[in-house]
């Protein structure tokens, strides 16, 4: 093989190989990594993780909401006031024995006449004689399953025993039910503020995307292109651009929902924050919390897409 | 092919740049279209791309009126239509190969059906070793072979070309006549707009003449 020989296969297969790079992977019509673009990535990643913050701050309360809602239904509690005339230690056995023949009953907790009177003690204080107060006894019923359970036979055999009612909590739970759905609405009524924004920020993205691909437009009219291939062009880069967006706003927001369930949870061990724990359960964010994410990132992203296959439709009816 | 009966255009309340031209361009014919510059040579491959419409007379286009046709129908009929601008109209984002296979792309079609295609016709314009350049590292001369490769591609049945060889030097300019009249004998109809007189003085073809916005022809 001569030296010119040798030369032109190296050629060749230069030729070869600058073709191959030039044409294995197509750059997309739409020019990507531009300012705009990553401004919008920046701006969709915010949405999505405000978004993600929105739903696990909902799935947080509602979660509590729901644990407490169980505790409090899973106990009734009977109160045996004194009556005169009434030994009261005596009626306060006769309504225990009557709710552990109650249905659905799985267990029957008579507070002694001392811890009644430490119930007292926030507003008492320490030291005092009890023995002369009034003081009712307390009954905690604990039931197997709150559905099951037959409390209002409890309620009507209670009668039977003078000084005796019985609270279910009913009006608690109740309130605690409003309390928690208003906070999920405003949760939800956040969210879609949330998603209106995203769409109007892409609106404004794609017109001016549009605006400074003009000449891509322009070209693949000369081309031939019809308006829905345009519109594919511009649909699959903004969701690309959403996808990008989304994924990291609700990697940001999983990032920071495992913080919170590692770093929080031991600080809130203490006596101090039994309240806080009372309220908000863990302070963790469920799998609902997690996969919501995910699922606002896709959202995020479809919706960035057809937002922007939208705008360019009717981009391209003005510029008719 | 194309028809022009009394035709006129005018921009916004100017004056008419073209007034009342009569002609026809017939299936595989090949002219020249010149006259000195803001003649309107550019405006009547605008005209004949359907990116104007006129503001009187009528123009019809592969037998079809022009005034009666939708939007939805042009993207058609500018696939039969390949055009080469003064100022080339390449996307700086893609390849040269890219630039050129866009008609392809746009028709959907797969890149290994028309590789060998845009490489072979890339090497005949002599841009076989800037492939995967990007248009703002190619000098005029070869934006001007891509924007014609572009335009040729397809084998378009209408091929305008709007000063196609006034960036690039005589041989080269002569080799990309003979690669449309190449087209030409292949079946495209083809209108080459120049002012140079030396170059049309080369080839035997009709000349539209283009003067005050008024038309002669000479066949």
């Amino acid at each position: 093989m001569t030296d010119a020989d040798l030369a032109h296969k190296i050629q060749v297969a230069s030729f070869r190989r600058q073709t191959r790079q030039a044409t294995s992977r197509p750059n997309q019509l739409v020019p990507a990594n531009t300012v705009a673009g990553n401004a919008l990535t920046v701006v969709i990643a915010i949405m999505s993780f405000l978004a993600c913050l929105t739903l696990g701050a909902v799935t947080l309360v509602r979660d509590a909401s729901r644990d407490w809602q169980l505790d409090i239904q899973r106990e009734v509690t009977i109160q045996v006031k004194p009556v005169d005339g009434v030994d009261t230690n005596a009626a306060t056995s006769q309504a225990a024995d009557i709710a552990r023949q109650t249905q659905g009953v799985s267990g029957v907790q008579v507070l002694s006449f001392a811890d009644d009177a430490k119930l007292l003690e926030p507003w008492l204080g320490t030291g005092f004689d009890a023995s002369d107060l009034p003081i009712p006894r307390l009954i905690a019923v604990h039931l197997t399953d709150p559905n099951s359970a037959n409390v209002g036979d409890l309620g009507t055999r209670l009668a039977a025993v003078k000084g005796a009612t019985l609270d279910d909590h009913r009006a608690w739970a109740a309130r605690l039910k409003s309390m928690a759905n208003a906070t999920v609405i405003a949760g939800l009524a956040i969210l879609s503020l949330v998603f209106v924004a995203t769409v109007l920020s892409v609106v404004f993205a794609t017109r001016g995307a549009m605006a400074s691909n003009r000449v891509v437009v322009a070209v693949l009219h000369i081309c031939g292109a019809e308006d829905g291939f345009i519109a594919r062009e511009f649909q699959r880069h903004f969701l690309l651009l959403g996808l990008r967006g989304g994924f990291t706003g609700a990697a940001a927001a999983g990032v920071l929902f495992a913080l919170l369930g590692f770093l929080v949870v031991p600080m809130m061990a203490g006596p101090d924050t039994d309240q806080v724990s009372a309220l908000f359960g863990h302070f963790a964010v469920g799998p609902l919390g997690y996969f919501g994410a995910l699922g606002i990132a896709f959202l995020v992203a479809v919706m960035t897409a057809l937002t922007s296959r939208l705008t360019v439709y009717q981009h391209l009816a003005e510029n008719e | 092919m194309i028809r022009f009966e009394n035709v006129g255009l005018r921009y916004g309340v100017g004056p008419e740049v073209l007034r009342d031209l009569t002609f026809d361009i017939t299936p595989k014919s090949f002219q020249f279209l010149t006259g000195p510059s803001g003649a309107g040579k550019t405006s009547l491959i605008r005209l004949m791309f359907l990116a104007l419409r006129p503001t009187r007379g009528l123009i019809s286009i592969f037998s079809r009126e022009v005034s009666s046709l939708t939007k939805a129908e042009l993207p058609a009929l500018h696939r039969r239509i390949g055009v080469v601008f003064q100022d080339f109209r390449l996307l700086d984002h893609l390849t040269t190969f890219e630039n050129v296979a866009l008609p392809f792309r746009v028709l959907g079609r797969e890149e290994p059906s028309y590789r060998a295609d845009v490489i072979d016709l890339l090497r005949w314009v002599g841009l076989g070793d800037r492939v995967h350049a990007f248009p703002p590292v190619l000098s005029g001369g070869e934006k001007q072979r891509a924007a014609i490769a572009r335009a040729l591609i397809t084998r378009p049945e209408l091929l305008l070309a709007d000063e196609p060889t006034g960036n690039v030097d005589p041989p080269l300019a002569k080799r990309l006549m003979r690669l449309f009249i190449e087209l030409n004998k292949l079946g495209t109809s083809v209108i080459i707009a120049t002012h140079d007189i030396g170059l049309m003085n080369q080839f035997e073809a009709r000349r539209l003449v283009l003067e005050e916005g008024r038309l002669m022809i000479y066949d």
